[in-house]
């Protein structure tokens, strides 16, 4: 049925997956460590401090990276949900589980960092404004539906039911990318967007993105080892898994 | 059609439904949902009266007068359009400067003072070095006084 030539079917089966994800991990993991380290000597030494907020603003050297990546895992997340519901494959439904946890920690990173970021700056840990609000519901999406999984002991019927929260869910990812355009919001607006130059110095730029890289690679590796686990749980009456077990035994 | 494609249309469809939903929803509570008021919608009589609501604008430059006891200070906020003169007893946001934008908390007084009850600073999206930031002020003072009204962005 493909004509491009790669059977995206044989990758789908968690028996070709398993030992692609292993594989890959050590390179995920270690462009994570190199990029974090770059980009932390960038953030810290590199650029300028601010000439509003001196140097309380390069906390947005994780803030922002934890941000989007907390949205960007989430879609990626309803998506994979989407293709378990639709096509029936395991390793969907797999992947976005394994996905949770890690959108969950950089909302939570996200959140946090805000906070900490918000106390010297605005004036105030937290408030109810529409940004805030729809991060906030994003974590109890995440919490919601890890939480919808781990109760229903049937993996399948249990993947099933939190697929879908997780695609109900993804409306609420355009409402916080664009609450502070929509509303008056205490949180400025975005300072990077597909439509408009970038409204920060060069190396604070270089900094940012290639801490984003970072976090990217971070959530590549954990994600990769996670749904490794998931795999062996699920798959543990299976022969190849069997064949594998017996394999690392020796 | 095969099960997997309605199962596609299906989760299409359900997308799309609860988007729309959500954008009606919104849209209904689009007043609930907004975090201060402008000066100018202040004075059209859009803010609540006589309960607690938030003002948000910028600090008029030259306007912050600091009272004897310390910790009260007036100051007026703007949009450019107009303006709502401030009181505010307690201790200011450290981004709390003449020209930034601020958000405060309180109530409208008959005498058409704002008594402010919690003062935020609100910072924009532009980040740079001092220098930049010096080298666009003076260039900005160059070029004359047409365009000093501003402020908000360089």
């Amino acid at each position: 049925m493909s004509t491009t030539g790669i059977n995206w079917f044989k990758y789908s089966s968690p028996a070709t997956f398993y030992p692609l994800a292993g594989r890959m991990i050590p390179w995920f993991a270690g462009l994570a460590a190199v990029a974090t380290v770059a980009g932390l000597y960038l953030g810290f030494f590199v650029a300028p401090p601010d000439y509003q907020q001196g140097d309380a603003y390069r906390i947005m050297f994780i803030h922002v990276p934890a941000a989007w990546m907390s949205m960007f895992i989430y879609v990626v997340m309803a998506g994979y949900a989407a293709l378990g519901l639709i096509f029936n494959t395991r390793l969907s439904a797999m992947m976005a589980s394994a996905l949770a946890p890690t959108g969950a920690l950089f909302t939570f990173l996200a959140l946090w960092t805000g906070a900490l970021w918000g106390k010297p700056m605005w004036g105030t840990w937290w408030v109810w404004d529409a940004r805030l609000t729809s991060e906030l519901i994003l974590l109890f999406l995440y919490i919601g539906y890890m939480s919808l999984e781990a109760a229903i002991d049937d993996p399948r019927r249990a993947s099933r039911a939190s697929g879908l929260l997780a695609i109900v869910g993804v409306v609420n990812v355009p409402i916080i990318y664009y609450s502070v355009e929509w509303w008056n919001t205490l949180h400025q607006g975005a300072s990077i967007s597909f439509d408009k130059a970038p409204t920060m110095a060069d190396s604070m730029l270089a900094a940012l993105l290639v801490m984003t890289f970072a976090c990217w690679m971070y959530a590549i590796a954990v994600v990769l080892a996670r749904v490794r686990c998931i795999i062996l749980e699920r798959e543990r009456h299976s022969e190849w898994v069997l064949e594998v077990l017996e394999e690392e035994r020796r | 059609m095969k099960p997997r494609h309605k199962r596609l249309v299906f989760i299409v469809l359900g997308v799309a439904g609860i988007g729309v939903a959500a954008a009606l929803v919104l849209n209904a509570f689009r007043s609930n949902l907004v975090f201060f008021f402008s000066p100018s919608e202040v004075m059209a009589n859009e803010a609540p009266v006589g309960r607690s609501f938030r003002i948000g604008g910028l600090v008029e430059e030259g306007s912050v007068q600091r009272q004897p006891d310390g910790i009260t200070v007036h100051f007026r906020v703007t949009d450019n359009v107009e303006t709502i003169p401030v009181v505010y007893s307690g201790i200011l946001p450290d981004l709390f400067r003449e020209g930034q934008g601020v958000v405060a908390q309180g109530k409208l007084g008959e005498d058409g003072v704002f008594h402010a009850e919690e003062v935020l600073a609100k910072h924009d999206e532009t980040y740079m070095p001092p220098e930049v930031a010096e080298a666009l002020e003076k260039a900005k003072q160059r070029s004359g006084a047409d365009s000093a009204t501003g402020g908000d962005l360089p």
